[in-house]
């Protein structure tokens, strides 16, 4: 499931554009898949400046630990507390109620350069 | 290419996730592993293990060749009976822990892990090879499907048949179900009451439908590897690879008492006997818990009060029974005591544990 609206990043994270200078951050549902049981969420605090590609926080499964990495370079201007109190929201909803990160951005023309849902359907085949 | 189980359509019917293991295409988790823990602590999960290696050895000197190839004293085990062993080089290190059937007075069943089981094959074809005893890796087409948690008994009573109260923890007796013949042990890797089923690879489904049959009700789940790593976690099981290696004797891992030296000559014997009377400061396999979400993981160093390197995380993970981070780790003997105060370097951070007595969970009596 890719969603088209939708950019990702090599990590398996997506990128919604909720303004132009406003996205929204989270992990895919293959990400989800891989990783399992979701039972701990770290997060960034509102107001940390985060740089495109640079570890943010962490997202842990009962096997496995991987790093979060901004999508993109801005401000943290909010976080999503709900995930990181219930981390199987990952699991269940990861496009919707398992969002973790919002980001306020410098530059809005980069998100063109993310990859779209057909440039990242193929880093999703086993 | 992985090799599939025998039990692969079944598996992709259920929806598994598949994981490459030692080779082997395995369910890793049909949904939620968390919730295959919880039905295995709680009423029962239904395990694939086909990919562990199963050797036979037959012949009037099958238990001479055992004595002489494991560290154990495996003619000293009746027939009927199993026996937890190790397989060392002539160094003393670890190259396998095994479990080892009698099926009869001339025949035995070696099980290994299957990343091992190709060695182990290998090594006790050439320690057997003066020995009047003939070795057959059946590995390939043997099946082995488990059964395990509370409600196991039930389950394989009624596909079985067979008496389970004159199956004690740790035997093995010959039994049908579904009509196949199989091998009926009453062993496991989860702390819990179980039983493991070798058959025929062939005749594995239909062995496996039969058991999901007589699980509806009864709480039965599939249950995949994924559970099964969390599961031998709260019981402090070690896990070769994580908790045994090669480079350790099995002193090291303090697991001497597998080693029997009241026997005659047997591989690695003068090593382990050096290593036995070494004045060497013994490491402990200890228990850490603590408090949080955030688990120690393989290879986190472990910390004493002023912050020097005491020891090494070997596994570790969030405990789904029990809430909390659980990990087992190698410390000095002189920091092993239950109540110790530690901590282990979380990617940067001091996490604060404490040294408990193993095992984490233990089955209600």
């Amino acid at each position: 499931m890719i969603p088209e609206e939708l950019r990702y990043t090599e990590e398996h994270e997506w990128v919604a554009t909720k303004t132009e200078v406003l996205v929204r951050v989270g992990i895919t549902e293959y990400a989800q898949q891989q990783l399992g049981d979701v039972v701990f969420v770290q997060l960034p605090e509102v107001g940390d400046r985060v740089e495109q590609g640079s570890p943010i926080g962490e997202v842990e499964s009962t096997k496995s630990v991987s790093e979060l990495y901004a999508p993109l370079t801005g401000e943290v201007t909010a976080v999503n507390d709900e995930a990181v109190e219930a981390p199987d929201l990952l699991n269940s909803d990861p496009y919707g109620e398992g969002w973790l990160v919002e980001i306020t951005i410098d530059d809005p023309d980069a998100v063109e350069a993310l990859l779209d849902a057909e440039g990242y359907q193929p880093l999703t085949r086993d | 290419m992985s090799t599939p189980s025998p039990l692969h359509a079944v598996h992709e019917a259920l929806g598994a996730s598949f994981t490459d293991f030692a080779g082997w295409a395995m369910p890793l988790r049909y949904g939620s592993e968390l919730a295959e823990h919880k039905a295995v602590r709680t009423a029962a999960g239904l395990f694939d293990l086909s990919h562990m290696g199963e050797i036979e050895l037959t012949g009037p000197e099958a238990a001479a060749a055992l004595d002489y190839a494991l560290v154990g004293k495996l003619s000293a085990v009746k027939p009927g009976r199993a026996r937890y062993t190790m397989i060392c080089a002539e160094s003393g290190g670890v190259l396998d822990d095994l479990v080892v059937y009698r099926l009869a007075e001339d025949r035995y069943l070696v099980v290994a892990n299957a990343s091992n089981a190709a060695l182990v094959a290998a090594e006790l074809v050439s320690r057997a090879a003066a020995f009047d005893v003939e070795v057959v890796d059946r590995s390939a087409q043997t099946a082995l499907i488990a059964v395990q948690g509370p409600n196991s008994a039930a389950i394989v009573r009624e596909v079985t048949g067979a008496d389970l109260d004159a199956l004690p923890y740790y035997a093995g007796v010959a039994a049908t179900a579904a009509g196949h013949d199989v091998l009926l042990a009453r062993t496991g890797y989860t702390g819990e009451d179980g039983f493991e089923l070798y058959v025929d690879g062939a005749l594995a489904p239909d062995v496996w439908r039969a058991l999901s049959a007589a699980g509806e009700g009864r709480g039965l789940v599939p249950a995949g590897l994924a559970c099964r790593d969390t599961l031998r976690l709260e019981a402090g099981m070690p896990l070769y690879g994580n908790e045994l290696t090669a480079e350790l004797t099995p002193f090291d891992a303090a697991l001497g008492r597998v080693v029997k030296f009241d026997k005659g000559d047997f591989v690695g014997r003068a090593a382990l006997e050096r290593r036995r009377d070494a004045d060497v400061e013994d490491k402990v396999l200890v228990g850490l818990v603590t408090t949080g979400k955030r688990a120690p993981r393989p290879g986190y160093a472990v910390l004493d009060a002023a912050g020097n390197r005491v020891g090494t995380v070997t596994s570790g993970a969030l405990s789904p029974t029990l809430g909390h981070p659980v990990a087992l780790a190698y410390v000095p003997a002189a920091t092993s005591g239950p109540g110790t105060a530690l901590s282990v370097d979380v990617r940067g951070t001091a996490l604060p544990v404490e040294v408990v007595e193993l095992p984490f969970y233990q089955r209600p009596a």
